[in-house]
């Protein structure tokens, strides 16, 4: 079954199972891996993107679910809060091995989306759904802060 | 046509196609005449000589310049997330005085042979490779400057090398790298003696921690390339369900229904070798696809009947009953001095506890995966692998091809913490491409089959018994280890655990007490045991560091303090037989036993460190807790304190930890303090929420739901690094850093939780020991 959408502002259109995954019809499909397996169910983050704007775990989205959305993965996430979770990633080596840093991030600029001044709870609440087994979480943490404060300003 | 998507591949594939390599044609054998490796006086090697194929620092295998200046340095060890591939090169940008801005990392497939062992485990990485990554760079900058002295004909005495150019100082000349690179090549490398290594005050980059990771841009935008990413036009996807107990196999099974799914393109059988499995492929049915969904859901119809073997019964509650009961019975002694027996006869009181701790699966969120494709007779493999070679060597024989016939690139790896160095789905790739003719095969385990096949961290029980004095002193101490080993995946019916797992804080306690005996009881293994960060020192730390706090408990005395008692007056111990009774000699992780003594006085300080940072002894409000452990690993010094607070409901929260470490001279201290910021909380996972359990033989936990991990909600809110250093020489013998962090966190714990509630907690992981 034919499905079209938008990935990264490009338009696509993919003849797949329709309940294939989000996640593999990006990966397999069209070759964007940034976006990561890591759980097939929906509990480690590894697979965010934004549909239509919103923070989405791709692993359980079935693609025909998204017929005619907008897809952001971490390839073409952009806009002031990407910029300043990017820079300010890098800024404090945030990043161990990395595997789960394109949905750590894509977590993270959601919730600045949302939140321009994160709280501690804030963090936790929007970041507790993305694992990261190196641990990184205290400079995650940090991070969110420094490009929250570097939004203000 | 093949085509590759791959950005880490063109960089291997510019391992053989450099344009201009630093000292081209010239002899590798004068560098090598110049090599002396660390021997003992028994002609016995140690650390990196010690290892398969040892240390190779010949700088015109690792280094290169082309005319433009760029500098190419290979990386030969693996990126986990340790940040190798920056800390290494940038040892050799630094001697080499080159600017970092102009340096190209390029990955080293696998061999052995032309780069020195590349197993990357152990903590050795920078503790092996440091010094001859030091005499590689230097070598270069030599070469570079004897080229630059020749153009100009003056005594290479005369120039020197500065930031990527060659000065003149008389005359002001200048020729930068690219411009020397060609000449450059015709010098002969420099024999060892004539290598002059920067002075400390000299570093541009070692120690200061300024360099950020390499793979920063491509992790944070999604181009990063793990080896679950390789990709090829005209790749298959495969699936495998593998047998569900340890050393069973298919019994029957039928595929039509599986075949039926569009996408599915074969069904295979793969054969199940009998235990021990080694690093060989489980075996079971690999369904392959045209994508990792197709495979997937093929996987799904496949109607198979297993004949589950011996393992059938394996059930973690009567496994654990089984070690309780042997650890309360004498075992196989492996270390002893002095009269325990009688020690603990006159002795004013006893105190006996038995501490368990769970199998724990590594979990890496970039499961196994690897691809593999052969063509005209050759095979190549992508995958994440700590041990390329390793897979290597496993591949020749499984394709039964020549050995240059096997090419195995490393990509970046989504975790390792041994898991990886386990090349088990590289091989099983291989095999899935030669059943599809030599395609390329990319093999997928899901989050399910990483946690049900996994190469699990040992279980453990452990036995400590202590008689103390009027004063609450010890004067005799017993520990009785029992846990199945790693060894059983290499060889059958292995009882006991190997000198290597026994070393790793078991018969190396470096505790003060006038009467020691250490035993190992039986424990036969019923799944793969393998490597996890830190090993046996999980167990072992967690006893022994929890026992110490119950004795100061028992003692009345403040647990910090007493620790420091115990540890007692600085030394050096250097375990000998027969007081060590293990077959072959100290271990000492594979380093030399007096170069690499146990050294009391930096475990004392890194105590002392510790207690003092986090302000230990502080008044607290209710239902908050310090707790402290110290410990030895991988021939470093680590001591944590770990704030809890619990409440009401027996929640617990972690508002700090700080960690104290001491692992020599720190080469990349930015990448130190991150792998400590890690430990930590790895070991705040496995002591409070992760666990493997088993039933008939197959495990409980089938995804993240069940095999929790610490989440940042959970995770401590602060997390303080204190960086403990010798001296600023450089010159003292370098720690290991990857694991040590991990090993003192849970005892912390628990005793934290000791002081917060008065509970005593003695099994892992504490999750459900909370509520009542």
């Amino acid at each position: 079954m034919a499905i079209t959408f938008n990935v990264n502002g490009e338009p696509r259109e993919v003849d797949v199972d329709p309940n294939t995954p989000l996640l593999w019809v990006l990966r397999d499909e069209l070759g964007l891996t940034g976006t990561k397996f890591g759980c097939g169910v929906a509990q480690c983050g590894a697979c965010t993107v934004f549909v239509d704007g919103m923070p989405q775990r791709s692993c359980v989205t079935p693609v025909e679910l998204i017929n005619g959305s907008d897809i952001t993965t971490i390839e073409g996430v952009e806009g002031p809060e990407a910029s300043a979770i990017q820079k300010a990633w890098v800024e404090i080596d945030v990043p161990q091995c990395g595997y789960c840093q394109s949905g750590q991030i894509m977590s993270a600029v959601a919730l600045l989306r949302d939140i321009s001044d994160p709280t501690d709870e804030d963090i936790d609440g929007a970041m507790t759904g993305n694992i990261c087994r190196c641990a990184t979480y205290v400079r995650i943490r940090q991070a969110i802060k420094n490009a929250a404060a570097e939004l203000k300003g | 046509m093949t085509t590759v998507a791959n950005d880490v591949l063109s960089d291997i594939t510019n391992v053989s196609r450099r344009a201009f390599t630093l000292g081209l044609g010239a002899s590798v054998f004068v560098l090598a005449a110049g090599l002396k490796p660390s021997f003992g006086a028994d002609g016995q090697a140690y650390g990196g000589d010690a290892m398969p194929h040892g240390l190779k620092e010949d700088p015109l295998v690792f280094l290169s310049v082309a005319e433009d200046g760029t500098v190419s340095i290979i990386c030969h060890r693996s990126e986990m997330g340790q940040g190798i591939r920056t800390s290494l090169p940038m040892v050799m940008a630094d001697e080499l005085d080159a600017d970092w801005s102009r340096v190209k990392i390029v990955q080293a497939p696998g061999d052995e042979p032309t780069y020195g062992n590349q197993n990357t485990d152990g903590s050795r990485s920078m503790r092996h490779h440091f010094q001859p990554a030091r005499r590689m760079g230097a070598a270069a900058r030599r070469m570079l400057e004897e080229a630059a002295a020749k153009t100009w004909n003056v005594p290479v005495e005369e120039v020197e090398a500065v930031n990527h150019e060659v000065i003149h100082k008389a005359t002001g000349r200048k020729l930068g790298y690219g411009a020397l690179a060609k000449s450059a090549a015709e010098m002969s490398v420099p024999p060892r003696e004539k290598i002059s290594l920067k002075k400390p005050s000299q570093f541009r980059y070692i120690g200061k921690g300024k360099i950020g990771l390499v793979d920063n841009f491509d992790i944070t935008t999604g181009r990063a390339k793990y080896g679950i990413d390789t990709r090829f036009d005209d790749m298959l996807y495969a699936v495998i369900v593998r047998p569900p107990v340890y050393g069973g196999k298919v019994a029957k099974f039928d595929a039509t229904e599986a075949l039926k799914v569009p996408g599915v393109v074969k069904v295979v059988e793969l054969e199940s070798p009998p235990p021990p499995s080694e690093f060989q492929p489980l075996g079971g049915i690999a369904v392959i696809a045209s994508n990792t969904w197709a495979a997937i859901q093929g996987r799904d119809k496949l109607d198979i009947t297993w004949d589950h073997g011996p393992n059938a019964s394996y059930s973690t509650d009567i496994y654990h009953a089984d070690m309780r009961a042997t650890a309360q019975k004498p075992g196989k002694v492996v270390r002893s001095y002095g009269d325990v027996d009688a020690a603990m006869k006159t002795a004013a009181k006893r105190i006996t506890a038995d501490y368990y701790i769970p199998h724990h699966a590594h979990g890496t969120i970039e499961p196994p995966a690897a691809v593999a494709r052969i063509v005209d007779g050759k095979c190549d493999v992508w995958g994440p692998l700590q041990d390329p070679q390793a897979a290597r060597d496993r591949l020749v024989k499984l394709l039964g091809i020549a050995y240059e016939d096997v090419t195995v690139n490393v990509t970046l790896l989504g975790g390792g913490f041994g898991r990886k160095s386990k090349p088990d789905f590289a091989l099983e790739a291989a095999l899935l491409s030669k059943a599809v003719d030599g395609r390329p095969v990319k093999v997928t385990w899901t989050r399910e089959d990483d946690l049900m096949h996994d190469y699990l961290n040992t279980t453990a029980v452990e036995h400590l018994e202590a008689g103390l004095d009027a004063d609450g002193k010890p004067v005799a101490w017993l520990h009785r280890s029992v846990a199945p080993s790693i060894t059983s995946i290499f060889k059958p019916g292995v009882k006991y655990e190997a000198p290597f797992e026994l070393g790793m804080g078991l018969v190396d306690v470096p505790l003060d007490v006038p009467n020691l005996r250490v035993e190992n009881g039986e424990a036969e293994a019923h799944t793969r045991i393998g490597w996890f960060r830190s090993v046996t020192n999980v167990p072992h730390a967690f006893a022994i560091q929890s026992f110490v706090a119950e004795l100061a408990t028992a003692a009345g005395r403040d647990p910090k303090d007493y620790l420091l008692e115990l540890i007692g007056p600085p030394r050096r111990i250097t375990l000998k037989l027969p007081e060590l009774k293990t077959d072959d000699p100290w271990w000492n992780y594979g380093e030399h036993p007096e170069t690499y003594a146990i050294d009391t006085g930096r475990l004392r300080r890194v105590t002392e460190v510790v207690a003092q940072a986090s302000k230990w002894g502080r008044e607290l409000p209710k239902g908050r807790g310090l707790g402290i452990a110290a410990h030895r690993s991988f021939v470093t010094y680590t001591a944590a304190v770990v704030e809890v607070e619990v409440d009401g409901g027996g929640r617990i929260t972690i508002p700090r930890v700080d960690i104290a470490v001491d692992c020599g001279p720190q080469i990349n201290p930015e990448r130190i303090r991150s792998q400590m910021e890690g430990a930590v909380i790895q070991g705040v996972s496995l002591a409070t929420v992760s666990n493997i359990t088993f039933r008939d033989g197959q495990v409980e936990q089938t995804n993240f739901d069940g095999f929790e991990l610490t989440r940042i909600d959970a995770a401590p809110r602060e997390i303080h690094v204190h960086l403990v250093a010798p001296d600023e020489t450089y010159e003292e013998p370098l720690g290991g850093v990857g694991e040590p962090g991990v090993p003192p966190i849970a005892p912390a714990l628990v005793n934290a939780v000791f002081a917060a509630t008065g509970k005593r907690l003695r099994e892992l992981p504490i999750r459900d020991q909370m509520a009542s």
